[in-house]
């Protein structure tokens, strides 16, 4: 392989495998997300391997919106730097429920659990401030292969599980909202021999029966699930991620952008929220601006309120009233949209809690938001 | 029961809800068929997406003259089983209007003139999105292509002004004359294919599984002896027990050593496996570094 010069020191360097793009590997950084997969007798595993630098960070963002599990790295003779603060931040913030910390190059320390303890309490010191639900850390040394898959005996003072093993074993199905009924419709099926009016989606949330009361918003029709198709036959239930087709007991007008809903905690249906976004494009958000929203399947038009607050990245500190919101910046905006939405808070769903903007100019995807 | 679903069951909802952002976003759709395995279970899923209505959008093959006899013979029974419609783009009639020449000699591929023939017929039909099978643990270029691929209207990819792809929120938006190449198996891996065709007990085309054919060897790899390649001197044919990982031109295509005769082989055979099937059987990757980008870029699939 041509770029095997810049794996200098005999080790593993990851960006040799991922840099697929010939930018990436003139420039010798990663730019964008690369998509790799690996699996083992227990799990398998998409990685999305993500670049470091600050102005890639929507880049990153992109890669943290479908994460389950989120791994930092940190070198154990660096301790927690700038980047370890941002990232861990992003992670939280993009929702990620699981976080790995692995304090690396532990060979370099003389596997020293103190330095990892440092390491381990100055992250648990951010935790609190950021927000993050689970934090694992492992002391590795990638390079050596301690505590990568097999337990390290260099580090006996180690309690826990090596990397790989936590990686197999994590709980993730705990992590869906399984008590929020969320059906976006997506399409509506039609067999007119059949005389078949189905409604196509992927579930949000919760858990759907054939019986159950459905609520269809924006509307608050009230109906029932008459059945839940499938081209394999009919289901007992349909839970997050399924993509499935459902009935409807009446004959209700139901169409793409509505949501069924039902058992649990009711939607938000509003024109106006409060919302987290990562602004992403060259030409900085200022208030006022006008912009297209696209949130679960519901299109609409919407205008920037006010941009409440500017994240200092750095310092993490939020600014309050920010002229604008530059490329790779993250902050709270208001935002009012040209019809009522159907939603839940991001904390609550990460499904009907987010939404892209899109420049009606340029059709760029300009920012990702999480809704507060 | 048990509320996770399986990584198999979570890559079919994926690609089933792309499809359908695909069908309620863009005006004119088509969904590209080789009868190669990956567009096999585009096609189901499909299906999935959308029984017991009609599909939302045609099917089309770019069909280079060159390809397997058992493959075409697939894909049109295929077809008229499920009494959808299918276009062929003739890479052929390309060449007899003048819009592609024909390369020469030994090594000659209509590879590359595929990229006309496609982006032609797109404009022909005015497609303004097309499905695709490609996946991308099959190339590093791939790797970074997101799975709403935008096309400009020459048809090509820019692999560094890529829209951000978040969530399952697609961003389909484009003016006339650009259109979308859509990835929904994206996430699935080789060995991901074939255990849901095991699962599916999807029926494959024949050059799939283990069978004795005449080859010669080339650059390493197998190929068929067919009325589409000349010899090289020195290269001999010999019969061989073999099958395809990939279906491609038969100039370009090379065949592996393999006694898989039925689904549970190959499914043993590709976990097996550590070669990737474009790295062990396509020469049309083995050109550069970048091949696939190059091609990409181009307008490529």
């Amino acid at each position: 392989m041509a770029s095997e010069r810049r794996n200098g020191a005999g080790g593993l360097d990851l960006s040799l495998v991922t840099d697929g793009l010939r930018a990436e590997r003139e420039q010798g950084i990663t730019i964008d997300v690369a998509y790799r997969y690996f699996q083992t007798a227990r799990r398998k595993f998409i990685l999305a391997d993500t670049p470091g630098h600050v102005q890639y960070t929507r880049n990153m963002v992109t890669g943290a919106s479908t994460a389950d599990l989120a791994l930092i790295l940190i070198d154990a003779r660096h301790g927690v730097v700038e980047q370890t603060k941002r990232h861990a931040f992003l992670a939280a913030l993009l929702g990620i429920p699981h976080l790995v910390v692995c304090v690396n190059k532990m060979d370099l320390v003389g596997y020293a659990e103190e330095t990892f303890d440092a390491i381990a309490r100055d992250v648990c010191a951010l935790r609190a401030s950021l927000g993050v639900k689970d934090v694992t850390f492992i002391p590795i040394s990638a390079l050596r292969g301690d505590n990568v898959v097999e337990p390290s005996a260099a580090m006996a003072w180690y309690g826990g599980v090596p990397l790989l093993e936590h990686l197999e074993t994590v709980e993730v199905a705990a992590d869906r909202n399984l008590a929020d009924v969320r059906f976006p419709v997506q399409w509506v099926i039609r067999d007119h021999d059949a005389d078949y009016r189905g409604y196509a989606g992927q579930v949000a949330g919760g858990v759907l029966r054939p019986g159950d009361p459905v609520t269809v918003q924006p509307g608050g029709v009230r109906t029932t699930i008459a059945s839940i198709d499938t081209l394999d036959g009919p289901l007992d239930e349909a839970f997050a991620p399924m993509s499935v087709t459902v009935r409807l007991a009446d004959d209700v007008d139901a169409s793409r952008g509505d949501v069924l809903t039902g058992a649990g905690r009711a939607a938000r249906v509003e024109r106006e929220l409060e919302a987290d976004v990562c602004w992403m494009a060259e030409q900085p958000l200022r208030a006022g601006a006008r912009l297209a929203v696209k949130q679960a399947t519901s299109s609409a038009r919407a205008v920037v309120d006010g941009l409440l607050d500017r994240l200092d990245i750095q310092a993490l500190h939020r600014a309050s009233d920010p002229a604008e919101l530059a490329l790779n910046d993250i902050g709270r905006v208001r935002l009012r949209t040209s019809r009522p939405l159907v939603f839940d808070a991001y904390a609550d769903n990460r499904a009907t809690g987010s939404f892209i903007l899109i420049d009606e100019a340029t059709n760029e995807t300009v920012a990702a938001g999480m809704i507060r | 029961m048990s509320h996770e679903l399986t990584h198999l069951r979570a890559l079919e909802a994926e690609a089933i809800h792309v499809m359908r952002e695909v069908a309620a976003e863009l005006e004119r759709p088509v969904l590209l068929f080789s009868g190669g395995k990956d567009s096999i279970v585009l096609l189901h899923l499909a299906l999935k997406a959308f029984r017991p209505g009609r599909l939302p959008f045609p099917l089309m093959h770019v069909d280079t003259g060159h390809n397997f006899p058992e493959v075409i013979e697939y894909r049109d029974r295929r077809v008229a089983e499920l009494g959808e419609r299918l276009i062929v783009a003739s890479v052929q009639e390309s060449i007899e209007r003048g819009r592609v020449v024909e390369e020469t000699g030994p090594r000659a591929s209509r590879n590359r003139l595929q990229t006309t023939t496609l982006l032609d017929a797109i404009e022909e039909h005015g497609f303004d999105a097309a499905f695709g099978g490609a996946r991308r643990d099959e190339e590093r270029a791939r790797a970074k292509e997101r799975i709403f691929s935008f096309r400009d209207d020459f048809g090509s990819w820019d692999p560094k002004r890529q829209r951000p792809e978040l969530w399952n929120l697609y961003n389909g938006r484009i003016r006339r004359g650009e259109h979308v190449r859509v990835f929904p198996l994206s996430n699935w891996t080789e060995l991901d294919v074939w255990q849901y065709i095991a699962d599916e007990r999807l029926e494959v085309p024949s050059i799939y599984f283990s069978h004795e054919r005449d080859v010669f060897r080339r650059d390493g790899m197998l190929y068929a002896v067919s009325p589409h390649v000349e010899l090289i001197d020195g290269e001999e044919p010999f019969a061989a027990s073999v099958r395809y990982r990939t279906v491609g031109d038969m100039s370009c295509t090379g065949a592996v050593a393999s006694r898989a005769i039925a689904l549970d082989d190959v499914v043993a055979e590709i976990a097996a496996t550590r070669i990737t099937e474009r790295g062990e059987t396509r020469a049309d990757d083995r050109v550069s570094e970048a091949a696939m980008e190059d091609r990409k870029v181009a307008g490529y699939f």
